[in-house]
């Protein structure tokens, strides 16, 4: 039979089921809905058959794992040759507090650190800032200089763990006090790993924690990739996100879209820059939101390889398979958590777990229970990361690769996705990029739009979410014990601050200050200066405030 | 006689980038037909509390997920005293532990809103706390 006979036949063979088989069940016992969507208010058909993926071909659209176009995973083991890492996101209260809940962490079989940074800190702002009131140690743990990052990690060998460190606006300052407490404990900056998200893109879309405007904030980013090219071979100084960009309200596809096209973006600013694409492409990495809904999700993270491995292959002419493979970290879904009957979040991260696993993740972080609450107390920390660990060895999905290649409904989604992303390509592209389009507020609004279209549709109980709007109780029957921050942690990093500026010699301080604001109006790689002002202890907010100088402040514009 | 629309003010204060809730809040209440004006990132609460001022809004809708609440909003109630806007109602949104709810209220705060909460929901709770009249003559 030919593949035009055999299509035939199997459009012949779904006619007859329809008519004979679906019409009399449907006429007794009609559909719950007239359209069932997922999460992202994508329609789904009642049925998924070899039509569906007739377009596709198997070598060229899903083919074998650690190979072009990677759908399938980047590994050709994948789980079976190693398990994803599993990090967990933890910072709060002072540099004192995160050590401590860091060795917990890694007592407890945690294979990497993550590091959530407060406020201030992500701001570029010291701890004694007016500004940082009430905000100390609140959401993450206050870094404000050397000596806060010099207790971070006591105790902990950096060139044996891989840390990433979720900072963006001044990463480059972060990432700086990192590298000299790494050579202070005589750890060789060449065998260090870790990462350091540093993509502000994602943050004039969506997180909206700048200092700097788009173009001098780029440039800050090349040279933290061109810096780690030579000197920190092994260390990904870039992770383009898409967690923010989904919590902010974006659709899956969005999410996708967006996050691929901010790396399309880093990647023509380095290389207009002057870096050859394989010098450092294999060390570019993603991060991914990970939603309720199980498929679409999937779906998403298979159509993450695809799309990227062809962007770098045929849009930049890389030749290294490595610099092809989209590898990234996935987190579940903060937003998709709920403060109402709060032990059911479990449940929720579990499924989100599960689809990240079985989309392929390097690594993951699974949310804590009481996350719509406060911060996640030890209990439930470690609730969250014995989610992950069942997982990897109870649930038997590590045991081949890729499971759900070949449905067709997975394969269907897969393919949608991936054409829904070079729609989105292509509009930005028109646009100039994707400055020219987060300058025209395209992004932001299509996320807000599609924030509230998701909220009116569980307003209007189109979508369930339960203990929300269904099987609600009047009563909350637990209380979960809260993690709670008081203002001490803000005074004790006033005081530190306090001592060190009195301590230091500020005359060298100020000297590697100048230096840097000169290289920082040329065209010089601004690290090397950035690192001398780190070891001279000078402080994080008077290196943003030296950039500042230089550079400006960024103000969004109303939308 | 005509009906005055009611007037809302949300706002962001301290450092917290996230302003989904808020954005999303401030479309519902203008889809249920009041003014909203929304302040933009990362006010002081004294440029929240001269916006009210200046907008003369009968309510202020406060967005905070960063736990930084127990620090700003107090403050907001103390210049709200001080300007005498005695009848501006106050409400909170974001993530805010359950045993600070009852400290918030005590300062004065109408209610707190907590994430999953319906968009009717808050509709209808501002709808009915505005104290000031709201029939106007022509």
């Amino acid at each position: 039979m030919t593949t035009r006979e055999a299509t035939s036949h199997l459009e012949e063979a779904l006619a007859r089921w329809e008519e004979q088989t679906l019409k009399p069940t449907l006429a007794r016992l009609p559909e719950r809905a007239a359209e069932f969507t997922t999460t992202s208010l994508r329609p789904i058909q009642r049925l998924y058959t070899p039509l569906d993926i007739q377009h596709l071909d198997f070598e060229r659209d899903i083919g074998f794992p650690g190979e072009y176009p990677f759908t399938r995973g980047i590994h050709p083991t994948m789980y079976r040759g190693k398990l994803w890492t599993m990090r967990q996101f933890a910072g709060f209260g002072t540099a004192f507090d995160t050590n401590k809940r860091f060795k917990y962490l890694l007592e407890q079989g945690q294979t990497g650190l993550s590091v959530a940074f407060d406020l201030p800190t992500l701001m570029g702002l010291d701890s004694d800032h007016p500004l940082a009131e009430g905000e100390v140690g609140k959401c993450g743990v206050a870094v404000s200089s050397l000596e806060d990052m010099e207790v971070l990690f006591d105790g902990i060998p950096l060139e044996e763990v891989t840390t990433s460190m979720t900072i963006n606006a001044p990463a480059a300052v972060i990432f700086a006090m990192y590298l000299v407490v790494a050579e202070k404990q005589g750890a060789d900056w060449k065998k260090i790993s870790g990462t350091i998200q540093n993509d502000i893109l994602k943050e004039y879309i969506a997180q909206k924690e700048w200092i700097y405007p788009p173009r001098p904030s780029m440039r800050l980013i090349v040279d933290t990739i061109a810096f780690c090219t030579r000197e920190v071979p092994r260390w990904h100084p870039i992770s383009i996100s898409g967690y923010h960009i989904r919590e902010a309200g974006a659709t899956a596809l969005q999410e996708l879209a967006f996050t691929l096209r901010d790396g399309i973006e880093y990647v023509e600013w380095c290389v207009q820059a002057g870096l050859q694409v394989d010098e450092f492409a294999p060390r570019l990495s993603f991060f991914f939101n990970c939603h309720n809904d199980f498929f679409e999700e999937i779906a998403k993270f298979r159509a993450a390889r695809k799309v990227w491995a062809r962007v770098m292959r045929e849009r930049f002419g890389a030749r290294d398979p490595r610099s092809w493979m989209c590898r990234f970290h996935t987190q579940t879904a903060g937003c998709s958590l709920t403060a109402q009957q709060p032990y059911n979040n479990v449940v929720r991260t579990t499924i989100q777990a599960l689809a990240a696993v079985l989309g392929g993740t390097q690594s993951l972080h699974t949310n804590a229970l009481d996350e719509a609450l406060a911060l996640p107390t030890e209990f439930t920390a470690m609730l969250a990361l014995r989610t992950q660990q069942i997982i990897a060895h109870e649930s038997g999905v590590v045991n081949t690769v890729d499971p759900l290649a070949g449905s067709y409904f997975v394969e269907k989604l897969t393919s949608e996705m991936e054409q829904g992303c070079y729609e989105y390509f292509e509009k930005i592209d028109a646009m100039g990029g994707m400055i020219a389009a987060i300058e025209r507020g395209f992004p932001q609004k299509e996320i807000q739009e599609a924030a509230y279209r998701y909220q009116q549709a569980v307003d209007r109980r189109e979508k369930i979410i339960v203990g929300v709007n269904e099987y609600v109780v009047e009563k909350e029957p637990v209380e979960v014990p809260i993690l709670y921050i008081d203002e001490s942690v803000a005074e004790i990093q006033k005081e530190r601050l306090r001592r060190l500026r009195a301590r230091r010699d500020n005359a060298k301080v100020q000297r590697a200050l100048e230096a840097l604001k000169e290289a920082a109006r040329g065209t010089e790689n601004t690290m090397p200066y950035i690192l001398e002002c780190v070891r001279a202890y000078a402080t994080l907010g008077e290196i943003c405030d030296a950039l500042k100088e230089v550079f400006g402040e960024y103000q969004e514009p109303p939308f | 006689m005509g009906e005055r629309k009611i007037r809302v003010l949300i706002a962001k204060p301290g450092l917290d980038g996230h302003d989904r809730g808020a954005k999303v809040v401030a479309r519902a209440l203008r889809d249920a037909g009041m003014e909203v004006i929304y302040t933009g990132l990362r006010q002081t609460p004294e440029q929240i509390v001269t916006a009210a001022l200046q907008e003369d809004v009968d309510v202020i809708g406060l967005s905070i997920l960063s736990g930084a609440h127990m620090t700003l909003v107090p403050r907001v109630m103390q210049l709200l005293r001080e300007k005498g806007l005695h009848d501006v109602v106050v409400f909170v949104g974001g993530i805010i532990p359950q045993e600070d709810i009852p400290k918030l209220k005590a300062l004065g705060v109408a209610e707190v809103f907590l994430p999953g909460t319906l968009l009717e929901q808050i509709v209808s709770t501002v709808r009915q706390s505005v104290k000031r009249p709201l029939e106007t003559a022509e």
